[in-house]
């Protein structure tokens, strides 16, 4: 039985398979409809989410499966103080795959060492984002026809920002990557992420504070919001809140064919205008979590498939 | 100088950085063996100036990994019949288990009952150690 905690938990061989198997899901929709009739998947989001929820329960309805579940943590019996290992090993008796989103760090991985079904992490807390990765990279692909050889700027809230430690992560195992990782300086990516992946593995990066000196350099901008929920001190939410807002005038410099990507929700580090510039690749990345929650959950239950 | 007298079955850990052996001696939880133990600070030493050591009487059952964690140079002695039988070298362990604890409030292991705090040895051959869970490295502060 296989879980998906961290990114690189799938080989890159798997990746691309598994992206393979995204694109034709993409192409074909119909002939996956009914792949898991008689599947349930669970999705146990102890941390509110309109789109990681949603994304996993109408791919496993796309396959023809049904899902069950709660959506806050206030509604499953974490409200009672029962702990992850003894929440799983219930779900496990009730569904065949699940989806664990949690506020700790950790707790898909503890989870996954009680469960008897694939878990899959949905989120925890600032730490990983594995499936977003999988849209990220799907997405990529889509855009730029290769997943090596590129520059990718990361903008935000790189401390906290879990879906930049997954693709980091991801995208390291890639020839040819080169991270620019712009932030300000409270919110620069954990020492983790540059000790044990961009520094164990050479991989060339700078960190900047300023989108607009960099910009030009780029083949894929990834925005991040600056996520309330993530600070202790509602001060330095505030003062680094609109650290970085993407306009239509930064865009002038960039590359003709670069990619705007971002895991949404946006507040304001989008602005509006940037939708119609035919680089914002952010609403694709919607669509495309869908495809590859599909082929991920296909691959997990090892269901079989034309 | 204070004599402590031989063993004639233990352990004697020989050649502990002086003032360390308290720590030892929590971590190891010595406290809840039932046998005899000596602790000796600030002994002199030959090749380290001071040091500390700790006699176990009646066991040979300690914990390597933290001994490891603690101070790989540490000198440990087995002793039978009166006589060192075996000198065990002590390494890095690759993982520690409930020996030091998470101290990040976002890590699960902050809410989770009855967990198990594990930290692994990066591979960067800088000696330190990150909790499993949430990657974060382990601080002796």
């Amino acid at each position: 039985m296989r879980h998906l905690i961290d990114p690189l938990d799938l080989s890159v061989q798997e990746i691309d398979k598994l992206l393979d198997l995204a694109d034709d899901i993409a192409k074909n929709p119909k002939k996956y409809s009914q792949v898991c009739s008689g599947k349930k998947l669970a999705t146990l989001f102890y941390e509110p989410s309109t789109r990681t929820r949603l994304s996993f329960e109408s791919a496993m309805l796309n396959m023809g499966g049904s899902v069950l579940g709660f959506s806050s943590a206030n509604s499953s019996s974490a409200a009672k103080g029962e702990s992850v290992a003894d929440t799983i090993r219930a779900v496990s008796c009730y569904a065949d795959i699940c989806a664990i989103r949690h506020p700790k760090e950790g707790a898909p991985l503890r989870a996954s060492r009680y469960s008897k079904i694939p878990v899959i992490n949905a989120g925890d807390g600032g730490h990983q984002h594995p499936t977003q990765t999988l849209t990220d990279l799907m997405t990529i692909r889509a855009k730029k026809h290769r997943l090596d050889h590129l520059t990718i700027g990361l903008c935000g809230d790189l401390k906290f920002g879990r879906t930049v430690h997954s693709l980091i992560k991801a995208l390291s195992r890639y020839e040819g990557i080169r991270f620019v990782l712009i932030s300000p300086e409270e919110l620069r990516v954990p020492d983790y992420i540059i000790d044990n992946v961009l520094k164990e593995k050479n991989i060339p990066y700078e960190e900047v504070e300023n989108i607009e000196d960099v910009i030009s350099q780029l083949d894929i901008l990834y925005m991040t919001r600056v996520q309330r929920e993530r600070f202790f001190n509602e001060e330095d939410y505030i003062r680094l809140k609109d650290s970085y807002i993407l306009t239509t005038a930064k865009m002038k410099n960039a590359k003709p064919d670069m990619a705007v990507l971002h895991p949404l929700p946006r507040v304001n580090e989008i602005a509006l205008e940037v939708d119609d510039d035919p680089r914002a690749a952010y609403f694709d990345q919607v669509q495309n979590g869908v495809y590859v929650r599909m082929a991920l959950m296909m691959t997990l239950l090892e269901v079989e498939h034309a | 100088m204070l004599n402590i007298a031989s063993l004639e079955k233990g352990i004697v850990l020989d050649h502990i950085r002086a003032g360390s052996s308290m720590k030892i001696y929590d971590l190891l939880k010595l406290s809840e063996m039932d046998c005899c133990v000596a602790v000796i600070k600030n002994a002199k030493s030959n090749k380290l100036g001071k040091k500390d050591i700790i006699k176990i009487e009646g066991t040979t059952d300690v914990d390597l990994d933290v001994l490891g964690f603690i101070d790989h140079n540490i000198t440990v002695n087995i002793i039978d019949n009166g006589k060192i039988i075996e000198k065990k070298k002590l390494v890095l362990p690759q993982t520690l288990t409930n020996v030091i604890k998470c101290k990040n409030p976002r890590c699960i292991t902050s809410i989770e009952e009855e967990i198990d705090h594990v930290f692994r040895l990066t591979q960067d051959g800088t000696q330190r150690y990150r909790c499993i869970y949430c990657e974060q490295e382990y601080q002796d502060k």
